[in-house]
């Protein structure tokens, strides 16, 4: 019954999707006012229907239902509680109608609560977002239906990828899916706002919350998966540059973007057809990157079982949505005017210069995530196109942006004094220059652009601080005053400079553990040990334990830290009853911001080989983004940008700088 | 700076900027292309025709039955990938992925010797059906057929 009742509700939240966008275009039009009042109820219904389905497939994984084809194929009934849940979406239908489902309740959440713009544009905005959802609900019940029952039930399911089995699934995706789907708003308001032609400050302010909601989770989601992947791959690296992960930088990149260039048409009434532009290219990545992960084109751990004619419906659905926005665009954008005029050098013209490099660092990893898959359909030539390109192009687009980035929030709006401000920034560059020299002399030159990543991620960092100094006036004036002048600094100034502080630190936490990475692999039998950055690792003992659905081959080990304090890690090797796959699983133990990854292999003829690494300063590398995250909340909870907050006059008069 | 404030003038140092940021951008991914990809190689191709040595490439075959071999330091392996009509002498040093058996497909990347070893630096292995290495599949059913009775 579950499963027909979760059916039930997809097609009825489907239906109302197809009322919510016919309401939502017969209300632009005189004499529509009648089905446009449907429009809000229809999309709260349609996300409760969405959020009672998901349930559904919620409830049928967690009963082990095994008579539900998905459920059978990919959960088990030895398998732990969390697993069973995230298990859910661990699979292409699940993970589909997890998509379909956050999508609804984003629409219903801007249904429900978003009364601060004109009802025209919500109407449109309604509508376009119902129109690309009912794409979505097409797909999944024409070729993904997760409730599919199977005439005979197995006697047990097939259980889970081992890989998936971990706390990393029950987090990675639903955040990085609220992330994705999230941007789905800003799509939608900028057709909405393309279709009423009312791009105005508020339109900007109202759809910029929305879009910071989407990018934190993006960051989050993001975040979660490099961890996931360093510490559960066992290949001890964060990022592969892999298509999959490209996928979902590019969405972020385009977002991070968006986020600027709405706050120069919060601020200034400037880079009008530009954010509506990012707003569609942002969902557009977000769509590639779902095309690319669920189209079986690719191969990684994200590709479940491929089914080409699914690839074929998420083009077509890609193709309608995207070339449907760019059309509009291409036809509407010419109609809305010119807005703000600013000089060069301001801060409008560092936020262009910012959304210029992301938007091309946007380009250059889709031309690499691209390029092997049309030469590979065109000429039949397999390349692989891996870090050495990303490494070179995305890392010759960030350094410039890095180098700007601190001026930006010191220039003042419309016009700015540059002098003035890299006066202001004097102190920062100093003490990037000098712990720059000091840790280069410290640790060694081991690659030799590890100094410029290091100036360039202390300068980030620094200038950042600089900003929030400046402001409060530290060291001109009482140090109490100080505080009380940091204290009373808008949130979205202190957002902005723990974001770019955050920045910094990723690309600190990057440039250590390039360079300064120490690995050692070597055979070890319990009662050896091995040294390696001054850690002495004592393999104690060998031995097999069951777990809940698998056998474990343990490695236990002491390790002594160059401070003499000893800690106790275990590395093991898994095989998975259901399945019989192996899996190795990394001890990883953290000394302040480094950590030590320890990894088991094979065991040959009683010896076994141990791979270890030390990586310094590793965790900088996700700190750093958590911040970004963190200082988007902090953003979102800024009184301007609260939602029924009262609006601040249409003419503003431009910031001085403080 | 008022004659800059000139919308015409603001549009023109923007569409400036914009264009030399992309037209070099557009060059370095052209020239990163070219130079930083790496091809990817069955053993017949190497055969037919031999990439430059240090140069980065992807292998991919099957790991030839018997072949495999652990060198006294126990870290280091040898062993022989194959597609039924050559066959590739591989050397790797560290842990190999939990499904490099012999008898089945890898993808191994990493650079050709001077002396015709293939250098692996890193090894993927087919994880199970639905997670095989993309260019195997690309294998012709007879190269695999081959590969597998040669390996039994």
């Amino acid at each position: 019954m579950i499963a027909e009742f979760g059916l039930a509700a997809l097609w009825l939240a489907a239906a109302l999707a197809g009322l919510q966008l016919l309401g939502g275009f017969a209300g632009l039009r005189a004499g529509g006012e009648g089905l446009a009042a449907l429009v809000r109820p229809a999309a709260v219904v349609q996300a409760l229907l969405c959020a009672l389905a998901f349930g559904a497939l919620l409830l049928l994984f967690v009963r082990t239902d095994l008579s539900v084809a998905l459920v059978a194929k990919n959960s088990h009934s030895a398998k732990p509680f969390i697993f069973k849940l995230a298990g859910a979406w661990g699979n292409h239908e699940g993970s589909m109608l997890l998509w379909v489902a956050v999508m609804a309740l984003a629409g219903g959440l801007i249904a429900a609560v978003e009364r601060r713009l004109p009802e025209r544009t919500m109407l449109a905005t309604l509508g376009a977002q119902a129109f690309v959802g009912l794409g979505f609900y097409a797909f999944l019940l024409a070729s993904s239906n997760p409730f599919e029952r199977l005439a005979q039930p197995p006697a047990e399911g097939m259980g889970l990828n081992p890989l998936l089995q971990d706390i990393g699934l029950a987090l990675h995706p639903p955040t990085l899916y609220m992330g994705y789907v999230g941007l789905s708003v800003a799509f939608s308001f900028a057709v909405g706002a393309l279709l009423t032609r009312q791009v105005t400050p508020d339109f900007a302010k109202v759809m910029r919350p929305w879009v910071l909601g989407a990018w934190i989770f993006l960051t989050l989601g993001i975040t979660a998966g490099s961890y996931w992947a360093y510490y559960e791959l066992g290949w001890g690296g964060w990022w592969f540059w892999d298509p999959v992960e490209n996928a979902s930088l590019m969405p972020w990149l385009a977002a991070t973007a968006l986020l600027h260039s709405a706050s120069v048409l919060a601020s200034r009434d400037a880079l009008r057809t530009w954010t509506l532009l990012l707003g569609v290219v942002a969902f557009s990545m977000s769509m590639v990157g779902t095309f690319l992960v669920r189209s079986g084109i690719l191969t990684s751990v994200h590709t479940f079982a491929s089914d080409p004619t699914r690839g074929l419906v998420i083009l077509a659905l890609l193709a309608l949505v995207i070339g449907g926005a760019f059309a509009l665009f291409a036809f509407r954008a010419a109609a809305l005017r010119q807005g703000g005029l600013f000089a060069p050098v301001s801060r409008e013209g560092a936020l262009i210069l910012n959304n210029l490099f992301l938007a091309t660092a946007v380009g250059a990893v889709l031309v690499g995530t691209l390029y092997p898959l049309l030469l590979d359909a065109l000429t039949g030539t397999t390349i692989s196109v891996g870090a050495p390109f990303f490494d070179l192009t995305f890392g010759a687009l960030m350094a410039p942006l890095l180098l700007v980035l601190p001026f930006g929030p010191l220039l003042a709006w419309k016009r700015a004094d540059i002098v003035g401000a890299a006066q202001r920034l004097m102190g920062a560059a100093a003490l990037a220059i000098f712990a720059t020299i000091l840790i280069s002399a410290l640790g060694g030159v081991t690659i030799s652009l590890a100094p410029i990543g290091l100036l360039l991620g202390f300068w980030v960092a620094f200038g950042a601080v600089a900003e929030l100094v400046d402001r409060s006036k530290l060291g001109r004036i009482p140090l109490g005053e100080s505080a009380r002048r940091l204290i009373g600094l808008p949130r979205t100034a202190w957002s902005t400079a723990i974001a770019h502080f955050g920045i910094g630190i990723t690309v600190l936490g990057i440039v250590a553990v390039s360079a300064w990475e120490t690995e050692l692999v070597t055979t070890l039998n319990p009662g050896e040990s091995a040294e390696l950055s001054g850690y002495i690792i004592a393999f104690d003992s060998f031995e097999q334990v069951p777990g809940p659905n698998y056998l474990s081959d343990e490695g236990h080990f002491t390790v002594t830290a160059p401070d003499g304090g000893t800690r106790q890690m275990m590395a093991d090797r898994r095989t998975y009853v259901a399945s019989g796959m192996p899996t190795t699983e990394a001890a990883i133990e953290t000394y302040g911001f480094s950590q030590l990854y320890l990894q088991l292999g094979e065991p040959l003829d009683n010896t076994h080989v141990v791979r270890i690494w030390h990586k310094p300063y590793i965790t900088l590398i996700w700190l750093g983004a958590i911040l970004m995250a963190f200082a988007g909340v902090l953003s979102l909870t800024d009184r301007k940008l609260r939602v029924g907050a009262p609006r601040r006059a249409a003419k503003t008069t431009p910031q001085a700088a403080q | 700076m008022n004659a800059a404030l000139k919308p015409k003038h603001q549009r023109l140092v923007l569409v400036a900027i914009a264009l030399v940021a992309l037209v070099s951008a557009a060059l370095l991914a052209a020239w990163a292309l070219r130079n930083q990809a790496s091809y990817f190689y069955v053993p017949s191709d190497i055969a037919a025709n031999p990439p430059v040595p240090g140069q980065e490439i992807r292998l991919g075959g099957m790991v030839e039955a018997g072949s495999l071999k652990t060198r006294a330091d126990g870290v280091t392996i040898d062993f022989v990938v194959g597609d039924g009509e050559a066959r590739v002498p591989v050397v790797f040093s560290g842990i190999v992925p939990d499904l490099f058996v012999e008898g089945s497909g890898v993808v191994a990347e990493g650079a050709m010797r001077p002396d015709g070893t293939f250098a692996a630096r890193e090894l993927l292995a087919k994880h199970d059906e639905n997670y095989m290495p993309r260019e195997l599949e690309d294998m012709t059913e007879a190269q695999r057929r081959a590969a597998v009775a040669e390996t039994q």
